[in-house]
């Protein structure tokens, strides 16, 4: 099977700035992408720089962006890549951050996040006689956050991370999930509200990119989501993420609908909304653009709320 | 092609051209629809961070609605909502407990889902019911000469499991640039076009959002767009509302006209700007109209 693999190249010592350089290979049939590279390595070009190991999916080191996805190299067949997107297969480094040389990223800000989450057991009060033990049921929910292997492929595309560096990120959230939701923990209070914190959970626009990338399915954002849901259960409703959430909520169950402008003045509050909002509303009412002043509840409504009550929200 | 239509909240409210368009767009395709009346909100996935059975319920309401009309392909004009739809459906086909126990709840109003339905966008049934060649046999005004850049939003890209694009429908990443070139269109290629718009974020974040609208629109601008078109009212109100906004934050003037699928539809099968509510945007969409040479009234 040949193909051409379109691979971004860089040298900082070289002073050439970042190109593509294509290598066609003849691959067998079951060939993955990783292998593809380290024949380029071996048989054509000794300097192409990459980082891999397990060849199985597993040390998670050879995520790159493969058509512009972030994924693992090894586990990316070029068979399927070629009967769906194409003949020419581009190759390119992680994103969000900085490249030491061609497809090798420097991970520094990877590791600090996940440091950052104290990403190990903090139990209190005093230790049992024998071990911790704790129900199947609950580690069943923190075994799929249990399965990163740590390979940056949710970092690499997350759209926040783009435009703002101080986002903790998928990983290190998932991480933090999987503690927060430990039963030997004694901290989930304090986790919590670090989680909540500006940078933290509140700040993930919800873009699935995560979710695809993750070759483990540890699906990222659903492990935020469920860190939004525990804090707002725990009782932290203060920040404004948790007050959208509640407010959405409640122009729901009580319409059937949501109510943007009930929503706007409720998650920032009137003041804020009046500030902040007046321009934009001038500019609407001028374009016949305004939300209806008075929601109209749907003629079931009343099924709706009798469902949130019958699941306790 | 008879749909259960579902038009979601945004698209009277927040963007109140959007179902007006909508409606007349699919009408001259000759795709019927069938508006779900006593439908709820899907919850815009804003309602999952409270409680996802609560949503799965809701969600299975409409569903068992659609299906109580005897019909079995639910149509939106929200990516968001198809989004979220699709999310539901594929856990309550996934989980059969689990869905009986959502039919206990609904049950009090007399519904039950017996999982039947299909869900797509009209993005969607345009290409894969409709038909591309259809489609372009009812231009009337070709867009031609027009450059336009799309954007799809991330409810109608991810997860792609959920969305049928690991199997069925591959393709389905690619569909905004075929109806643009069925229309007579040039369609602009930018790292943007999969990205996400900032529309979540806007009330807890809203500089990190309107870095998103900068980066995208700007962009968008910079490889010649005249326009962009999206399949989502949220990620419209995202990029066409705070445009301005955005714009100051970046120190540059963007003016880039974003569009909704269906006006960009209907400017090639010969609406007026006003039948689409171009007007009624908050970036001025007159660059496009004059060159689409549509007529305004
Ligand atoms: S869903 Fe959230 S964490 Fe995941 S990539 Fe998007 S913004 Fe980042
Ligand atoms: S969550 Fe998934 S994508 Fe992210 S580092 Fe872990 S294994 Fe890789
Ligand atoms: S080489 Fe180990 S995950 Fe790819």
């Amino acid at each position: 099977m040949d193909v051409t693999l379109k691979v971004k190249r860089y040298d900082p010592e070289s002073g050439e700035a970042p190109h593509y350089q294509d290598y066609d290979v003849d691959l067998p049939e079951y060939g993955a992408v990783l292998d593809g590279l380290l024949a380029i390595r071996d048989e054509q070009d000794g300097t192409l720089s990459l980082r891999c190991s397990c060849r199985s999916a597993i040390c998670g080191s050879c995520a790159m962006k493969i058509n512009g996805r972030s994924r693992l190299a090894c586990k990316t067949m070029v068979s399927q890549l070629k009967a769906e997107e194409g003949d020419v297969i581009s190759v390119e480094p992680m994103g969000n951050q900085p490249v030491i040389k061609d497809l090798v990223v420097n991970m520094d800000m990877f590791w600090d996040k996940v440091r950052a989450v104290q990403p190990y057991l903090l139990p209190e009060g005093p230790e049992p006689e024998k071990e911790y033990r704790v129900s199947n049921e609950s580690m069943m929910e923190l075994a799929v956050a249990m399965n990163c292997i740590m390979c940056g492929a949710c970092v690499s595309d997350c759209t926040v991370l783009e435009v703002d560096p101080s986002f903790l990120g998928p990983a290190a959230l998932a991480k933090a999930f999987r503690f927060a939701g430990d039963p030997r923990d004694g901290h989930t209070q304090q986790r919590l509200a670090a989680y909540t914190a500006p940078s933290g959970v509140w700040d993930c626009t919800r873009c699935f990119m995560c979710v695809s990338a993750c070759p483990k399915d540890v699906a990222p954002m659903e492990r935020i989501m469920d860190i939004r849901v525990m804090a707002i259960d725990a009782g932290m409703t203060q920040t404004r993420g948790a007050r959208h959430v509640e407010a959405f909520a409640s122009s729901v169950k009580h319409s059937g609908r949501l109510n943007e402008l009930g929503l706007a003045l409720k998650t920032f509050g009137l003041l804020r909304a009046a500030i902040d909002l007046a321009p934009l509303g001038i500019r609407r009412l001028l374009r016949r653009r305004m939300p209806p002043l008075l929601h109209k509840k749907i003629a079931t409504a009343k099924n709706i709320a009798r469902l949130f009550d019958r699941l306790g929200v | 092609m008879r749909y259960a239509f579902w038009p979601g909240c945004v698209s009277r409210a927040g963007t109140p051209e959007l179902y007006p368009a909508a409606t007349a767009v699919t009408e001259r395709l000759g795709m019927e629809l069938i508006e779900l009346d006593q439908a709820n909100c899907t919850g815009a996935g804003v309602l999952g961070e409270r409680n996802e059975e609560l949503v799965d319920t809701l969600n299975a309401r409409n569903f068992a609605l659609a299906e109580q009309m005897g019909l079995d392909t639910l149509l939106t004009i929200c990516s968001t909502c198809q989004g979220v739809m699709s999310g539901v459906n594929y856990r309550l086909r996934e989980k059969p407990e689990y869905l009986a126990r959502i039919n206990e709840s609904l049950s009090a109003e007399g519904l039950e889902y017996r999982g039947t339905v299909r869900v797509t966008h009209m993005m969607w049934a345009v290409v894969e019911e409709l038909g591309l060649d259809s489609l372009k046999q009812m231009v009337v005004r070709p867009l031609n000469g027009l450059r336009i850049a799309p954007f799809y939003g991330c409810y109608i890209l991810r997860p792609r499991y959920v969305l049928g694009m690991t199997d069925e429908h591959v393709h389905r990443d690619q569909y905004l640039e075929h109806i643009i070139e069925a229309l007579g269109g040039e369609p602009i290629d930018y790292e943007g076009k999969l990205r996400c718009c900032g529309f979540p974020i806007m009330t807890i974040n809203e500089d990190n959002g309107l870095k998103m609208v900068g980066n995208h629109t700007l962009e968008a601008k910079e490889k010649g767009a005249h326009a962009l078109v999206t399949p989502c009212p949220l990620c419209h109100l995202n990029l066409d509302e705070f445009q301005p906004k955005a714009a100051r934050r970046a120190g540059k003037p963007i003016n880039m006209p974003v569009l909704h699928l269906p006006q960009m539809i209907g400017t090639a099968l010969g609406f007026s700007a006003r039948d689409m509510g171009l007007q009624r945007h908050i970036v001025s969409t007159e660059p496009f109209i004059q060159l689409s040479g549509m007529p305004r009234k």
